[in-house]
């Protein structure tokens, strides 16, 4: 079997990928059917929170938030850029892992110059499922409290 | 050109002047002649529970700290160092015991008396300050506090009516719908700087038009449409308003109303359903309340999902969006799971709000275009009187109609 941590930095590219350079639709195939998927800020989870800026808890949800973002929701045209870096797996038994790394994003709107958007960590469970890794929780903490405007794609 | 020297050239308030944006003299005053003579909504006191708890929030631009003193009153004290006049908090929320300055270390109670001014006596003889010195003439500056249901306003006002009054008895009612009493729990924060002029967030919420053709999701779901049994009320000086809807109960089928909506989309479904599984908890059959509270508080029920939204102004074209979600301190298990599923309809990302703040970011770049033009209000008339429907930018006339008194314009 090949390196795990090769597999499992090959899932960050292909999720960056996804969500810059699309189809979005196919991003929420990374995900396990049960999966977990939020982005919250770094306030909330200092302070015992709950509250989430996208909160999926399903794969179901996490179309939903998918098929929303590329057909219901009126938005400026943009392009995010993630930069996903110091990926680092711990193994939780047979075919889990628990994952960190830190991601940045910069964001290009129609018209306008790249400009950061947002940085923060991730906090992540991947699983083996029938052969390949995917997302069973995936938690984006955002350092800043306060988002640029509109959060439009996954960080 | 300064504010005195701005025309609004006309009886009512059926055109708005694009400037009233973008003219940085009309900011400035609106800093002076708004924000510091009304009721501000600062905060939960859920948010503080415990003595000494603290944030740091804004009146207008002024950055207050809205902390619980050793009683467990609330006080909200301007941030500024009674010496030399640093920001005495650098945290945007705590616990602490006093607030000292990190310059001179002068330290104040959580009531804002100042306690602590090193060297007061001077050191070996030498220094110290003047005799006659007095501790208790320089403390933190100390706004005047109203607390409602667990809802903390506070003013600059020396004189201003107490908040009910302020409210008044129908916008009171709607108010204490929400805020009845029960305990609430926070469920979180999120804020975003949005890059528009403040006062286009209180239209938002006080034109329903936009929300049956801008928004899919409400529009496709029956949230709030055209269509939809609604109402639109003001208090009698126009400053406050509300949107009173009730959900379609027959949410995706076509009919006239929607017809004229580009935007609905009769075969959405979603694959998660639990989006939407809304629970009515409140006793009248609305399903949704927005209410707007002069000068900077929006009190939003949709759904399950509720929170105020803070209005914290940063220079003509830009404010910070503070939002609180809540629910009560009794909720269950499947209720605290359900109101942060709801939230995905609100916030930055919100499947609602997010056309929003876009919409706002188009609206500042286009009133820029030609600051000289107006922008035409007359759905629903040319009047500000209540509506019984929500085809109307009726509670923008009115408030523009409470904002030009308070402005001289």
């Amino acid at each position: 079997m090949s390196d795990p941590i090769l597999e499992i930095q090959a899932l960050y590219t292909r999720y960056a990928d996804l969500i810059d350079e699309g189809p979005l639709a196919e991003w929420p195939t990374l995900f396990t059917e049960d999966a977990i998927f939020k982005i919250v800020t770094r306030e909330n989870v200092d302070r015992g929170w709950a509250l989430a800026l996208m909160s999926c808890d399903s794969r179901a949800a996490i179309e939903d938030r998918a098929y929303a973002i590329e057909n219901l929701s009126m938005t400026i045209p943009r392009r995010y850029r993630h930069l996903i870096s110091g990926i680092a797996a711990a193994p939780r038994g047979a075919d889990k892992w628990n994952a960190t790394a830190n991601f940045a994003v910069f964001e290009t709107i129609e018209g306008q110059p790249t400009a950061a958007f947002a940085a923060g960590r991730y906090k992540d469970v991947i699983v083996r499922e029938n052969g390949t890794l995917r997302f069973k929780e995936k938690i984006s903490i955002t350092d800043a409290a306060s988002i640029k405007n509109s959060l439009v794609f996954p960080l | 050109m300064t504010a005195h020297e701005r025309q609004w050239n006309l009886n009512g308030t059926h055109r708005v002047p694009y400037w009233v944006y973008t003219d940085r003299s009309i900011y400035d005053r609106e800093m002076k002649d708004v924000f510091p003579r009304s009721w501000n909504y600062v905060g939960l006191e859920a948010e503080i529970p415990n003595p000494g708890d603290f944030k740091r929030t804004n009146v207008g631009e002024t950055s207050v700290i809205v902390v619980r003193g050793k009683e467990g009153e609330i006080n909200v004290l301007k941030n500024q160092c009674a010496h030399r006049g640093l920001e005495v908090c650098r945290q945007d929320y705590g616990t602490t015991r006093a607030f000292q300055c990190p310059y001179h270390q002068w330290t104040y109670r959580l009531d804002g008396d100042l306690t602590g001014v090193p060297f007061i006596k001077g050191v070996g003889g030498h220094g110290g300050m003047p005799d006659d010195f007095d501790r208790k003439d320089h403390g933190l500056t100390k706004l005047k506090v109203a607390t409602r249901h667990g809802a903390i306003f506070a003013t600059e006002a020396e004189t201003i009516e107490p908040l009910e009054d302020y409210l008044g008895e129908k916008m009171l009612k709607l108010f204490d719908r929400v805020f009845n009493g029960k305990p609430l729990r926070i469920v979180g924060v999120s804020r975003q700087r949005i890059p528009a002029n403040w006062k286009l967030m209180f239209e938002n919420i006080k034109d329903p038009y936009h929300a049956s053709l801008l928004h899919v999701f409400l529009v496709t779901f029956g949230l709030f449409r055209a269509d939809n049994p609604s109402r639109t009320e003001m208090d009698k000086t126009g400053r406050h308003s509300a949107l009173v809807s009730q959900r379609s109960t027959n949410p995706l089928t076509a009919n006239a109303a929607t017809q004229e909506m580009a935007s609905f989309k009769e075969k959405l479904e979603l694959h998660d359903k639990r989006l939407l599984d809304i629970v009515k908890e409140f006793p009248d059959p609305a399903t949704v309340v927005m209410q707007t509270i002069w000068p900077n508080l929006i009190v939003q029920q949709q759904a399950n999902t509720l929170a105020t939204r803070q209005i914290v102004p940063a220079g003509p074209d830009a404010f910070d969006l503070n939002w609180t979600f809540f629910g009560y301190a009794d909720d269950d298990e499947a209720m605290r799971a359900r109101r942060l599923r709801h939230a995905n309809l609100m916030g930055p990302a919100g499947f609602v709000s997010l056309d929003d703040s876009e919409v706002m970011d188009l609206a500042q770049r286009g009133i820029h275009v030609d600051a000289e033009r107006a922008a035409v209000v007359e759905m629903g008339g040319r009047g500000s009187e209540d509506h019984d429907h929500i085809v109307t930018e009726t509670a923008i006339r009115a408030f523009y109609g409470y904002y030009r008194e308070v402005m001289g314009l």
